[in-house]
């Protein structure tokens, strides 16, 4: 699959900067032919990432780094959320429906990311960091494979 | 995210305006924590109408001040969630377990 562009920010692991990467994401997929739906879907799903980023990866430390790359295909957006925080001990675990390490929250993060985009990816190993990787496909466009 | 807070016929209104996510959750948190701290009442309605963004942080802080509440004995109602925040709170389950209005009135009324 050929490659039209691509972009990466990097921010610190501050709450507020959560807003910030959603819609940076979105104004920039908003170059392929999204509903404002899907793009309302794109939003959620990078805020997810990135606020599991900073709750989990840095457990709300400041001061760390967030890097999110997009690449924009013909009919297709892979994001990659990146950190260097403590990684994930167990993903399959993590990936179940409503579990949480904290009673106050759903566990709803990559539940979300599952509905809200059409594939999903999590790299992460305790000590590595953690990389998720989410493809959106332009309704009605062939799958996309990551990587390609 | 500010937040608007009245006691009506013994219900606590909550009406907050803006996003609720991780970067309001806190202040969304402690406002409500606080009214409810303040004001002894059965019944929590939150309007939603205000709200143009939603996700697992700000559903987080519903879900929490429900288990607050029926844990009382007492009843939350979600009200004019715009769709995008619907749909949200949909695939979160939230809706099984709290009522839906489209108004404060009819929350007030139906729910008492």
């Amino acid at each position: 699959m050929q490659l039209i562009n691509h972009m990466s920010i990097e921010f610190s692991s501050l709450p507020a900067n959560v807003a910030f990467s959603r819609v940076a994401v979105a104004a920039f997929a908003s170059q392929l032919d999204f509903t404002l739906n899907e793009l309302e879907d794109i939003k959620v799903s990078v805020s997810e990432a990135v606020s599991n980023a900073i709750i989990h990866g840095y457990g709300n430390a400041a001061g760390k780094m967030i890097r999110v790359k997009v690449k924009i295909y013909k009919n297709s957006l892979e994001i990659l959320v990146e950190d260097s925080g403590k990684g994930i001990e167990d993903v399959q675990k993590a990936l179940e429906t409503e579990y949480s390490t904290d009673p106050e929250r759903m566990g709803l993060g990559f539940t979300f990311m599952q509905s809200l985009m059409d594939k999903l990816e999590v790299d992460s190993a305790p000590g590595k960091g953690t990389r998720v990787i989410m493809i959106k496909n332009v309704h009605g466009s062939k799958s996309h494979r990551a990587g390609h | 995210m500010y937040i608007n807070i009245e006691i009506f016929r013994g219900a606590l209104l909550a009406r907050p305006v803006g996003e609720l996510d991780l970067a309001s959750a806190d202040s969304f948190r402690t406002a409500l924590d606080n009214a409810l701290d303040d004001n002894k009442v059965g019944h929590l309605i939150v309007n939603l109408s205000g709200i143009s963004y939603i996700d697992s942080s700000g559903l987080g802080v519903l879900l929490g001040r429900y288990k607050r509440v029926a844990s009382s004995g007492g009843r939350v109602s979600l009200v004019a969630a715009r769709p995008q925040v619907r749909k949200i709170l949909e695939l979160s389950g939230l809706l099984r377990i709290m009522g839906e209005y489209n108004s404060e009135e009819e929350a007030l009324s139906r729910a008492g």
